[in-house]
């Protein structure tokens, strides 16, 4: 059996976790076994539309009264009993915050090697060659994983989440057998963000700006409010200048968007920022500098002052919709 | 309180990635080195703590000879203990947080809390926290972006899409943090001077078997073809919404 970790919102699978049974399933094929997916909380039998559509034959519903809040050891001993007596070859999860962090915690309760933001796996023989980001992508590892349950993450938005016609999933109502121990770690209480508007990982259009700011976010600000949801990021440097918050931050170590525009404005495009931009689906830049290394990278550009080019976009969008 | 911060030391990555000859591994011979932006946070926030709560902060690392550089950095910044688990080889995530383990139970420190960055920046690995906590039987939180430590209790707040997670832990812990939890400081000369010359706690590691085999590494194509240009000046504000219509974002 292949298992794979799925997250979802009120039983909707999210884009990772598609993209990680995806993957699964080219895998559990290639193995000759039968993939299955483990959801948990009260909505994880209605995983089993998704799940059945990208290939999972079950879907192993967690419900369990000590699990109403997130408890990381508790899932991770969860998937650990999910996968033990199965024969299973390996587990998968989407390599979000949490996947990793359950997953690692699996690895370490199996005593096995994970492989974390793998994007490609072949069976070869008991092993598998894999092929994994380093560096959030700027680098490629080619690998072979050898042990008895092979463990992986997926990079997210980087394998392309592929339905079939399948017929939903079954669901087997699966409940764990936990000690104290597996819930000393519990999310205590979730808190809303103060930020109004689209976050910037789920933002259909992302505009952003950098030094050529100058920590002037007015425009961009403007232009953000006029399009639907679009949400305003920043490059690091103007994060270090104090220009915006962290959260803004849009890189290998802020947060990585993958929007359908991204509009980076006064920013060079150094490494650590194309990272986090690369699951864009089109760049168009504004930047002074036609030699930018943004440039290089992007769709369109216009080459000129941001503090002119913006407002009059502004205005050509009033202009448009009177 | 006492606190112990593992670090890496990794190349900086802000050029060109140039790999051996062999292909298995980053030619570094034009490069400098430096420390993942989450740990070099971990760091701050170890020296913050003692600087609030009395006690020490050690940094430790598994890597070689040259990993005292990043220990000296550590130190400047305000550590008062530099420790490396010495070795010429390359080490996976297993390996390491076994190491890393071994090392915490045979130190004659009792340590309250261990703080690791979140995934380094350069293999990406996001497990030596966990596998540390694991294996010292230990409470740990990833990717915090907030702590606090009052009474024995640590408060540790993640981001999730549209909000924050709210921890709470007893101590002893490990946790492992993001950018962002703080603004790590520029160490003065001074302090730079005075750690060159610290004693740095050399230590042979054991070394335990990991599963994944590197092959080889490559750097993956990327497609550099110029952009479309749209204009030169505000003028091109048409263009730049035709695309937006085009694409059918608005």
């Amino acid at each position: 059996m292949v298992l794979a970790f799925v997250e979802h919102d009120g039983g909707e699978l999210d884009d990772a976790s598609a993209q990680t049974l995806t993957l699964a399933r080219d895998l559990a094929t290639g193995v000759d076994e039968p993939l299955e997916a483990i959801a948990f909380g009260p909505e994880a039998t209605a995983v089993a539309h998704d799940a059945g559509v990208y290939g999972a034959t079950v879907v192993n519903a967690v419900e369990h009264d000590d699990l109403d809040n997130y408890a990381p050891e508790a899932y991770a001993r969860t998937v650990v009993q999910c996968a033990e007596g199965t024969g299973t070859d390996a587990v998968v999860a989407p390599g979000t915050d949490r996947g990793s962090e359950v997953l690692a915690h699996a690895a370490a309760k199996l005593d096995e090697t994970m492989a974390a933001e793998v994007v490609e796996v072949d069976p070869d023989g008991d092993a598998y060659q894999l092929t994994r980001q380093r560096w959030g992508g700027t680098l490629l590892e080619h690998a072979r994983l050898d042990a008895d349950t092979k463990v992986l993450t997926v990079a997210p938005n980087e394998v392309s989440a592929s339905p079939t016609d399948d017929d939903p999933a079954d669901v087997n109502p699966f409940t764990p057998d936990l000690e104290a121990g597996d819930l000393r770690v519990q999310c205590l209480r979730t808190e809303a963000s103060d930020t109004e508007g689209v976050p910037l990982g789920e933002a259909r259009i992302v505009v952003s700006g950098g030094r050529g700011t100058d920590g002037d976010f007015e425009a961009l600000e403007e232009l953000a409010e006029r399009l639907p949801d679009a949400a305003v990021g920043a490059s690091r440097a103007a994060v270090n200048e104090g220009w915006r918050p962290h959260d803004d931050q849009i890189g290998q170590t802020g947060t990585k968007i993958a929007p359908e525009i991204y509009i980076p404005c006064g920013i060079s495009g150094a490494v650590q920022h194309m990272v986090g931009c690369k699951g864009a689906e089109n760049i168009l830049a504004v930047n002074t500098d036609p030699d930018a290394a943004i440039v290089g990278k992007a769709d369109w550009v216009v080459v000129a002052n941001l503090h002119e080019v913006v407002p009059a976009v502004v205005e050509e969008l009033d202009r448009r919709t009177e | 309180m006492e606190i112990l911060t593992a670090i890496k030391r990794v190349p900086e990555t802000g050029s060109k990635i140039v790999l051996t000859e062999d292909r298995t591994a980053i030619d570094t011979s034009s490069l400098g080195f430096t420390v993942s932006p989450h740990e070099e946070c971990a760091i701050e926030e170890s020296v913050q703590l003692v600087e609030e709560h009395g006690g020490s902060a050690t940094v430790l690392t598994l890597g070689s000879g040259d990993a005292t550089e990043q220990l000296r950095s550590a130190i400047a910044m305000g550590a008062d203990h530099g420790v490396l688990l010495e070795t010429e080889e390359r080490w996976g995530p297993a390996a390491t947080a076994r190491a890393i383990a071994s090392a915490v139970e045979a130190d004659d420190t009792d340590f309250d809390l261990l703080l690791f960055g979140n995934e380094s920046a350069d293999a990406a690995n996001h497990q030596v926290g966990v596998r540390v906590a694991e294996a010292l039987d230990l409470p740990c939180v990833t990717g915090v972006k907030g702590l606090d430590i009052t009474d024995g209790t640590a408060t540790a707040e993640r981001d999730i899409p549209g909000g924050t997670e709210v921890y709470e832990v007893d101590l002893p812990a490990v946790v492992t943090v993001k950018e962002g939890l703080n603004e790590p400081r520029y160490p003065s000369m001074r302090a730079k001077m005075q750690a060159r010359k610290a004693d740095i706690d050399r230590r042979d590691p054991e070394r335990y078997r990991d599963g994944l085999e590197l092959i080889e590494l490559e750097v993956p194509e990327t497609d550099d073809s110029p952009a479309e240009i749209l204009g030169e000046s505000p003028d091109a504000a048409a263009e730049v919404v035709d695309v937006l219509e085009d694409q059918e974002v608005i």
